[in-house]
């Protein structure tokens, strides 16, 4: 008797969130199986790669993550176009490290000023991830979506504490939004039944688990993500069917390993790659976790992580 | 499948001789049904009732122990789907491939580097088990030695990989003793490779061009006697490849499958052209149901990640991984050396301790039990609070060990300060930097 695949019954899919707009729209997600399966189901778009710049210069990024940016690093406009124009990104992230009210505590007004600039020089869409400050962040991105109106961005993290601020904003000025909760399913829904309460419609979501970084977390976040998966398609859960989005660069980026110099950590290898190695391979799990944008910072890991897509899903 | 009480009881003894540490056999029965007992608590099970119940008790994925020494391994053996579903259970095992050609002074070299491979990690030592020495065409001779120098010279264990049958004779009578895994047997030369295994008790990987084509295969084997096996579906693409990891993976646990119930050895050596692609996919299938990956070399940047990974997938999602509570000496400290608290969550303790000692400023670090929560977590679950911290710095002892007053609490948990100031009073409450990593420099100030 020949060998029989054991299927998985799906009772529902992940809804497709169109971002951007005109010709430069992408649609994230749309899948209707769990993460490369495409035996039992459709992968319509491929997950996508999203490159971060700051809107400050970086203070404590290691040496190999300065070198590929170290001529824009303080200029956000620049530094957009040198991930679109030379290292080919499909998709920019403008992490908002400025307004962090217990640093440099940049005022809405500027940091939307700024906003408005970046969307204004790129042909790509563009997220927009404040500091996880939640009452900031509402301040922020209330100001972002009113100066950028109809340029359908995605604002994040949305929280239970200013989903209300934030998500009438996106809608008025028509924004996608990201819903974020601390690694729990139940929290994840919760927030996502409250932003369609508002009136935002679930396909104008994506969900951010919340990630941890290799070797700090990374477990946690997986499981939540399968669980969110499995929720989503195979019990069905309309509250659940959102595309996922990881910020990767971030926790990767600041763990020890990653800024360990050869003196400090010999057995670690070259700093250089070690630092490329573990962020791809951070990208590669949540991949098979379910990730539907992962945020990354450095073109070599992002190169690797590409190929990997490229070659599971044709 | 697994038996009911009633059906193991018909196998039991009957004698109610208590012996097993309950009353009647019924009862004990009733309890290896439910994984409370283990059969060798009766001392009067018959061998033939042994291996029944073994038999019906096997799990759907045979695991498969793997080397000799400190780094033997056990592959397979896993139950679920999804690791939040129970555990995954035994690491997907890393192995290096070295070719049977090698210079004697280069395998040397070789085994040094590879040797130092080794991470410590939340009181674990992170590093790869396996070394496939693999055929290059160099004859029998070459092939023994290159196995014999790395079974006699390091702690790695083997994969003898040919499928000349002489080879591998050579090989086993090299590296015998290592209980290495041979690779493998294939539709050309099943019935040799078999009986070659089971004469000399050596798991075997079977290989096949798809896995249909693999359960014939696997099916005489185990129809000879063999029992540790590690199957390979052939794929060398990543798209099929992923599809027969979780083909296999279902079919063993959903279709109770016995053909397809081994734990797997996959190849990212030979799926791409360079270490950096390899590690990528070999991450793949760390995540997906890989029991064993063969990469083409080891290198520290490709290892450690990879190293990281697999400690997390395989971490058991029931039991965060954590320390006691109690006080922690580091550097010998005496009564002015300063105080530090944090949570015990293995990972948090084992960063924190290990910048203490990197900064060589003795401390006394107080690890207070916080269910095994790191700090921003436990603190936002109320399990690292101003009150239950400052009780803790009381009960805990370190009161009659310094003379000084001055508690480090974690930058992430500032907000206890002044709660922690009214449970201890006279103390200075002291915020650290939030990052450990920060901390030799706080550290060497005071
Ligand atoms: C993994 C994780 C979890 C895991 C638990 C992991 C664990 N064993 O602790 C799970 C999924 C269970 C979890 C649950 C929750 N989580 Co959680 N979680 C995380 C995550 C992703 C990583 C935490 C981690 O492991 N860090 C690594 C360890 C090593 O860090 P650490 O202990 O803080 O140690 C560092 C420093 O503090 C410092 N340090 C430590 N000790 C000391 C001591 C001194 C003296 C000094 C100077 C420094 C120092 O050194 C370390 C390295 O720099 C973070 C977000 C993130 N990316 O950081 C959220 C996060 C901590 N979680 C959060 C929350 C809210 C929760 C929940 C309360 C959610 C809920 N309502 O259910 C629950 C609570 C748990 C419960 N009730 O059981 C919030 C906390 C928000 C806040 N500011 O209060 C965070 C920040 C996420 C977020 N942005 O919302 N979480
Ligand atoms: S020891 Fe064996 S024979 Fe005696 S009561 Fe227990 S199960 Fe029965």
């Amino acid at each position: 008797m020949g060998f029989e695949l054991t299927k998985e019954s799906y009772a529902g899919g992940i809804k497709a969130v169109t971002i951007g707009k005109g010709d430069n729209a992408l649609t994230i997600g749309g899948q209707t199986c769990y993460p490369f399966y495409q035996f039992e189901g459709e992968m319509p778009g491929k997950p996508i790669i999203a490159m971060e710049i700051w809107d400050m210069e970086p203070e404590e990024w290691p040496a190999a993550a300065m070198a590929p940016f170290k001529d824009v690093l303080g200029d956000p406009v620049a530094w957009a176009k040198k991930c679109i124009d030379d290292f080919g990104a499909q998709l920019i992230v403008l992490q908002l490290k400025s307004i962090d009210p217990n640093d440099k505590d940049r005022s809405p007004e500027d940091a939307a000023a700024l906003v408005k600039k970046v969307v204004d020089a790129i042909d790509v869409p563009l997220i927009v991830w404040g500091c996880a400050s939640p009452a900031k962040d509402e301040d922020v991105l209330k100001a972002v979506a009113e100066a950028c109106q109809g340029e359908n961005l995605i604002l994040g993290p949305v929280e239970e504490k200013n989903h209300k601020g934030i998500g009438a904003a996106a809608m008025g000025y028509g924004h996608a939004i990201i819903s974020s909760s601390p690694i729990d399913v139940n929290l994840a829904k919760q927030v996502n039944i409250l932003l369609e309460n508002l009136g935002i419609p679930l396909d104008k979501v994506l969900v951010d688990p919340t990630t941890g970084g290799l070797g700090y977390g990374l477990e946690y976040t997986y499981s939540v993500m399968e669980r969110l998966s499995m929720a989503a398609m195979a019990q069905g859960d309309d509250k659940l069917q959102n595309p996922m989005i990881n910020n990767l660069a971030n926790e990767v980026w600041k763990c020890k390993e990653v800024k360990q110099t050869a003196e400090e950590a010999p057995e670690l290898g070259d700093p250089e790659r070690r630092g490329i190695l573990m962020e791809a391979v951070g990208a590669v799990s949540y991949f098979m976790a379910g990730s539907d944008i992962m945020i990354m910072r450095h073109p070599e890991a992002i190169k690797l992580a590409k190929a990997f897509v490229d070659l599971i899903c044709d | 499948m697994a038996l009911t009480g009633i059906q193991i009881f018909k196998l039991l003894p009957k004698t109610n001789c208590k012996e097993c540490g309950v009353p009647t056999c019924l009862a004990f029965a009733m309890n290896l049904a439910s994984g409370k007992a283990e059969l060798d608590s009766c001392p009067y099970v018959s061998d033939e009732a042994r291996e029944k119940l073994a038999e019906a008790s096997a799990p759907p994925i045979r695991p498969v122990k793997l080397g000799k020494g400190v780094r033997q391994t056990t592959t397979g053996g896993e139950t679920v789907l999804y690791r939040h579903e129970k555990t995954f259970f035994n690491p997907t095992i890393l192995a290096g491939t070295v070719a049977s050609d090698i210079a004697a002074a280069d395998l040397e070299q070789k085994l040094k580097i590879y040797n130092a491979f080794q991470y410590e990690r939340v009181g674990l030592n992170l590093r790869p088990e396996l070394l496939v020495v693999k055929d290059a065409g160099a004859g029998a001779d070459a092939f023994a030695a290159t196995a014999k120098c790395i079974a006699e010279t390091s702690e790695f264990n083997l994969v003898l990989m040919t499928e000349d049958l002489d080879v591998m004779k050579a090989g086993i009578a090299a590296a015998g003793f290592k209980r290495p895994l041979l690779y493998a047997a294939t539709e050309a030369n099943v019935d040799d490779m078999g009986a070659l295994a089971k004469e000399n008790d050596l798991p075997l990987a079977v290989k096949a061009d798809s896995i249909d084509a693999l359960m014939p295969l696997t099916e005489k084997l185990t129809g000879m006697g063999l029992k540790d096996l590690v199957i390979d579906s052939g794929a060398r693409e990543i798209k099929q490849a992923l599809e027969d990891q979780v083909g296999i993976r279902r079919a063993a646990l959903k279709a109770g499958n016995k053909a397809l119930g081994f734990p797997t050895i996959t190849f990212p050596c030979e799926m791409a052209s360079n270490l950096d692609m390899e590690t990528v996919i070999a991450a793949m299938f760390v995540a997906k149901y890989g029991g064993i990956v063969v990469m083409s070399d080891f290198a520290a940047e490709s290892l450690f990640p990879l190293l990281l990974e697999r400690l997390n997938i395989f971490t058991d999602p029931q039991r965060p991984m954590t320390v006691t509570e109690g006080i922690f000496e580091i550097g010998n400290p005496d009564e002015n050396s300063p105080v530090v608290v944090t949570t015990n969550f293995a990972l948090t303790y084992f960063i924190v301790s290990g910048e203490i000692e990197g900064s060589k400023v003795p401390c006394w670090l107080l690890i207070k039990d916080s269910e095994g929560l790191s700090v921003l977590t436990a603190w936002a679950a109320g399990k690292f609070g101003g009150d239950d911290v400052g009780m803790f710095v009381k009960k805990c002892g370190i009161m009659d060990k310094v003379k000084h007053t001055e508690l480090i609490i974690p930058g992430y948990a500032a907000a206890i300060a002044g709660d922690v100031e009214e449970e201890l009073p006279g103390w200075t409450i002291t915020v650290g930097p939030r990052e450990a990593a920060h901390l030799p420099a706080f550290l060497k100030t005071k």
